[in-house]
């Protein structure tokens, strides 16, 4: 019984001490002077954001969970985290198989967006590429403008 | 020294927190279960059992008068070759069932038990079983294919099937479109002349319920212009198809000048149509707005929001709110709920996706009163609770979603969820 009382003691200690750190370590970063291209992720993030609110959020959910069978979820699939130019195409293309993602199939028909322009899909790819606890590189400009018009 | 002491908190903690993951989910799904009518809130009198757990995407559902019950499993086909998409469950009264078989190596929705047969259908084809004198397969390896070759393009693939009494067998054919855009679901995008879906999708088939491998030109389009049909039933007292369309998505989303995200969420209805031979009921020209109780131009030819159009479409027999998804319809035709359910329909609302970013709908069990073969009175939620919180309702990610109606031999009614395959059983209490 002792060593159980010990053991939690322990424990809540070890939480205590992960969390504190894990703070020291977040406010330390966020504190250290801005550097460009963390304030141009961070810029890109919100300019995402809004593109996300007025095209995806419909179908994909604010949660960025998807629908069940029709709208895959875009939370740490290899999709949205793998090879950028696989996802800039779907959003240029849009995308009507059926996919297996996670053991879960889906199938619905995903529109073309290439009306929208390159900065707002690299946006609204940052965006996601660093939402819905997803943490990958940005999308840059540069890397949507050569895929327009590829199949 | 401090270091060790780190570790070994560290590792405590992974311990617990592993554990609480661990435990959690299964803990709180036995709690749904083991609380009051199974979580669900019911009219007074009603109550609820969970009478199967666990059997997959569980989605309509038969019975027979020797109270076996199959249900139809979607599974997918892709990743698990080995499943089965019928399971048979036995009633064994007083809330509890047992898993009797499994068999079948298709995937689909629909299930339907008539005169000595079972028919099952995946998303392209028709089968049906013969059944012995007790309703049981007689060999669940050899169906026979009854219709075949049914358009199935990544939407509205679902095939919902049943029989009348002259000896006719109804397949709905979803759209594989949501408004017959030339470029489907795109901003903007005007609809095609002539939408040419029509000719194969986007209506209720009728086929012959005993020639085997029929096509298309062996059947009769009977309803046309029903964009999605998953929930539809033969209504008995008239002699009658019913059925229940799923309505149209993305208003604003296609035309956001012309619909506001909120008018977008509501509209337009998802509706019940009483349907007769011929019957048009106007997608993707029109759709019904609940809210001015007509029939409207679609944007995509020429609409506003505010022109009407279909002057040939059928009206509905009722207009429900937009994008709840009625998987399931059932008149009533049993004795043992009190006399106001008697003939009436009830409805399963598989819950709304396209209402975000305003929040989702649905996840319940409708009733809608009948007299006299009319609809009479107010509709109103019977069973709800099956999305667990009022939080995951409005996000979505509810627990269990309502699919499949059928009524049971001792005349409760079973309910399905394609989400954790739960089956309920909901009864009157005496």
């Amino acid at each position: 019984m002792k060593l159980y009382l010990r053991l939690l003691l322990l424990t809540a200690f070890g939480f205590l001490a992960v969390s504190s750190y894990a703070q020291q370590h977040k406010t330390g970063t966020k504190k250290a002077p801005a550097k460009k291209p963390v304030a141009g992720l961070s810029a890109s993030i919100a300019a995402g954001q809004k593109v996300y609110s007025q095209y995806c959020i419909s179908c994909h959910q604010a949660d960025g969970g998807g629908v069940q069978h029709m709208n895959p979820p875009l939370i740490k699939t290899t999709y949205v985290l793998g090879d950028k130019s696989k996802i800039n195409k779907i959003v240029l293309n849009g995308f009507s198989e059926d996919v297996d993602i996670n053991g879960d199939s889906y199938s619905n028909t995903m529109p073309s967006f290439d009306m929208l322009k390159d900065q707002e899909i690299a946006d609204v790819l940052t965006y996601v590429r660093n939402s819905f606890t997803n943490k990958a590189s940005a999308v840059k400009v540069s890397e949507v403008t050569p895929l327009r018009g590829k199949k | 020294m401090k270091n060790k002491f780190l570790i070994t908190s560290l590792l405590s903690t992974v311990a617990v927190v592993g554990l609480l993951s661990f435990t959690t989910p299964g803990k709180k799904h036995i709690a749904t279960h083991n609380a009051e009518n199974a979580g669900l809130k019911l009219p007074a009198g009603f109550k609820a059992d969970v009478i199967a757990d666990n059997l997959g995407t569980a989605r309509h559902i038969a019975v027979t008068p020797q109270g076996d019950i199959f249900v139809k499993i979607n599974y997918n086909a892709r990743r698990n070759k080995d499943a089965k998409g019928i399971v048979v469950l036995h009633d064994n009264g007083g809330g509890t069932a047992t898993v009797k078989t499994s068999f079948g190596n298709f995937a689909g929705t629909g299930v339907y038990v008539k005169n000595g047969y079972l028919y099952a259908s995946s998303d392209v084809d028709v089968f049906r079983y013969k059944l012995n004198d007790k309703n049981e397969v007689i060999d669940p390896d050899k169906p026979e294919r009854i219709v075949t070759g049914l358009i199935s393009r990544h939407e509205h693939e679902a095939k919902a099937i049943l029989l009348d009494n002259a000896g006719n067998l109804y397949v709905n054919i979803g759209a594989y479109s949501n408004s017959c855009q030339e470029k489907d679901r795109q901003k903007g995008s005007m609809g095609q002349k002539g939408c040419p879906i029509l000719d194969s999708a986007a209506g209720i088939w009728q086929f012959k319920a005993n020639k085997p491998d029929q096509h298309y030109g062996d059947g009769i389009r009977y309803a046309t212009g029903l964009r999605n049909v998953v929930g539809m039933d033969w209504n008995t007292e008239l002699n009658q198809l019913f059925v229940m369309q799923h309505g149209r998505d993305q208003l604003h989303d296609i035309f956001p000048d012309m619909f506001t995200v909120q008018q977008s969420a509501l509209l337009p209805a998802e509706c019940l149509y009483a349907i007769k031979k011929g019957d048009n009921a106007g997608w993707p020209y029109i759709y019904y707005d609940q809210q001015q109780h007509k029939k409207i131009l679609a944007p995509e030819y020429g609409g506003d929001g505010k022109k009407t159009g279909g002057e040939n479409a059928i009206d509905p027999a009722v207009a429900f709110p937009g994008h709840l998804a009625p998987n399931g319809l059932l008149f009533y035709t049993g004795n043992q709920f009190p006399a106001k359910y008697k003939n009436g329909a009830f409805i399963a609302f598989h819950g709304s996706w396209n209402r975000a970013p305003e929040p989702q709908a649905g996840y319940f069990v409708v009733f809608q009163p009948f007299k006299d073969g009319k609809p009479f009175g107010y509709w109103e939620v019977f069973a709800d609770g099956f999305a667990g919180t009022p939080e995951q309702v409005a996000s979505g990610r509810a627990d269990h979603r309502p699919c499949g109606l059928a009524q049971a031999a001792d005349g409760s009614i079973y309910v399905t969820d394609d989400s954790k395959g739960t089956i309920y059983k909901i009864s009157y209490k005496k």
